[in-house]
């Protein structure tokens, strides 16, 4: 047991804790911002690691981004006051089988790598400093460039996707 | 010059060495030290930001300011820190009360990361990554959720309007001050603090560095960060004449004075960072040619300097936000995101030829 082992169990009881809470909470804005604290938690999963640029796209795009628009969304609805109890409990049933099947996928995988038997013959958690060799420079080159081991195509998709998505906030935003 | 990393090696030296703590126990210690020096300087700071804020105020205005208290009223400011602990924290009937507490501590937890992403001196850097800005400006984004979690957990429709108002202001402004950041990142070549405050110590500070694109950059980086702290010209999220204090309308006591804090320190941070990115951080003014010169200057610390260069900067914004009156939300925003983004990005292309060319100092 040494110092990154009890830092990993605090984040894993944190992301735990709060994800129950996410989906036991009634009401919707608190369970954004239990959802907020699992993402912080995953963030500081990334950092423990050694992946400081992982953590920071965590921060940035999930908690400061997506928590916002959540946020921004249900203070601009009704969401925040509206409990419709007889509504949450129609949809749980599918909500259910959905979790069952995911649980099942996640079970079948983690079996399937056979991870359990990896860590009973893992002796020493590997230093930090050893899992960071990924630098921004390198980040940046393999994103933009078309050769081998290159991900220009899905970065070029996803502007793609980005456009599509200003263009059709345009047309619901347009003035008619 | 004098390199802090002295000092730290030799903390670290004794209590693995002379004290004799395994490894995780001294480093336990030291952050425990770390975190307790970040929230004193962070309290010392806002002190001396409110005393210096109602005194540049007050002279603007022809006025003296505090001068009561103290000589020159320098103790109005520790009464009124006194006051504010003192009093009594109201709990509100029909509102989340879980949120309602929790709001003021996301904000001056999100400004306190930042607060520790400032480089005081040569090897005194608390959060120091490769990715040192990207984390910045990531950690930056988090107090909007307390805002926006204040205003609507306060059950008050001026409450909700103030942080609509903030929110909505400071994801705008973070695009200019993102694209400001990128801008000089292109000039500098690296993310982390460290490296780019020691490449402004050799080369020499950014600003004369980046010449027009790196002054153009300077210029949109002060406008944006003084709406990022919702003041001066920009403070209508907490405008007092129609919305009485905007989204920490409801709170008391010192949840109200974490606000606070956070405000002040916000405006620190915002005129560190500035110090850090465009005017050399903690390094020295040099001029080349001028031996003589450039030794007397590097005879004074590197604290001295980037502490210095932030309150130069505080005080001209400080200047901004008495000088202009208060902006409609709509001018705020058209002002963003018709002017700022597209000259920044400009900007950003102008920097890019200019480092693609060779073209700077």
């Amino acid at each position: 047991m040494n110092s990154q082992n009890i830092m990993f169990v605090i984040l894993a009881a944190i992301i735990i804790l709060s994800s129950i809470a996410t989906v036991v909470t009634k009401s919707v804005i608190r369970a954004a911002t239990y959802l907020l604290f699992v993402l912080l938690g995953t963030a500081g999963m990334y950092f423990l690691m050694g992946y400081t640029f992982l953590g920071a796209v965590q921060t940035m795009v999930y908690a400061g981004g997506i928590i916002v628009l959540y946020v921004f969304a249900i203070l601009l609805t009704d969401g925040a006051k509206g409990q419709d109890t007889k509504a949450r409990i129609k949809d749980a049933s599918w909500g259910f089988i959905l979790a069952l099947v995911g649980f099942l996928v996640f079970l079948f995988m983690l079996l399937k790598q056979n991870l359990f038997a990896d860590i009973a013959t893992l002796d020493a958690p590997q230093e930090p400093a050893k899992c960071a060799a990924t630098s921004i420079d390198s980040i940046g080159n393999t994103l933009l460039s078309s050769g081998e081991g290159g991900h220009l195509l899905p970065f070029e998709a996803v502007s793609v996707l980005l456009l599509a998505c200003i263009v059709a906030g345009l047309l619901i935003a347009r003035k008619r | 010059m004098f390199n802090f990393q002295d000092i730290t090696t030799w903390i670290h030296g004794m209590l693995t060495g002379t004290l004799g703590l395994p490894e995780w126990a001294a480093i336990l210690t030291e952050s425990i030290g770390v975190a307790l020096a970040v929230i004193t300087l962070y309290a010392v700071f806002a002190i001396f930001l409110i005393y210096m804020e109602r005194k540049v105020c007050a002279f603007f205005q022809c006025r003296l300011g505090p001068m009561r208290v103290g000589p020159w009223g320098t103790l109005q400011v520790f009464s009124d820190v006194f006051k504010m602990l003192t009093k009594e924290i109201i709990n509100l009937r029909q509102t989340d009360r879980f949120l309602h507490n929790m709001a003021p501590f996301l904000v001056v937890t999100a400004s306190m990361l930042t607060f520790a992403c400032l480089p005081w001196n040569k090897g005194a850097h608390i959060i120091d990554f490769n990715v040192g800005v990207f984390f910045f400006l990531a950690v930056s984004s988090l107090g909007v959720v307390g805002i926006l979690l204040a205003g609507w957990s306060s059950n008050n429709k001026y409450s909700l309007i103030g942080a609509m108002r903030s929110g909505a202001q400071i994801i705008s402004y973070e695009l200019s001050i993102g694209m400001t950041m990128l801008t000089m990142i292109c000039l500098t070549g690296t993310m982390s603090f460290s490296e780019i405050c020691a490449d402004q110590a050799v080369n020499g500070w950014n600003i004369f560095r980046g010449h027009l694109p790196a002054v153009l950059a300077f210029i949109i980086y002060l406008i944006a960060g003084n709406a990022e702290c919702n003041r001066g010209p920009f403070d209508l999220p907490e405008s007092e004449s129609e919305l009485t204090a905007g989204y920490h309308t409801e709170y008391s006591g010192m949840h109200f004075g974490y606000y606070y804090l956070a405000e002040y320190l916000n405006l620190f941070i915002c005129a560190g960072m500035a110090a850090t990115i465009f005017l050399g951080g903690w390094a020295p003014l040099t001029i080349a040619g001028l031996d003589g010169f450039n030794e007397v200057m590097a005879y004074i610390p590197g604290f001295v300097w980037f502490i210095g260069k932030a309150i130069f900067v505080v005080f001209l914004l400080m200047w901004l936000r008495w000088t202009f009156p208060r902006l409609r939300i709509d001018q705020i925003l058209s002002l963003e995101w018709k002017y700022l983004v597209p000259i920044s990005m400009f900007n950003l292309v102008l920097m890019a030829l200019v480092v693609a060319y060779g073209l700077h100092f």
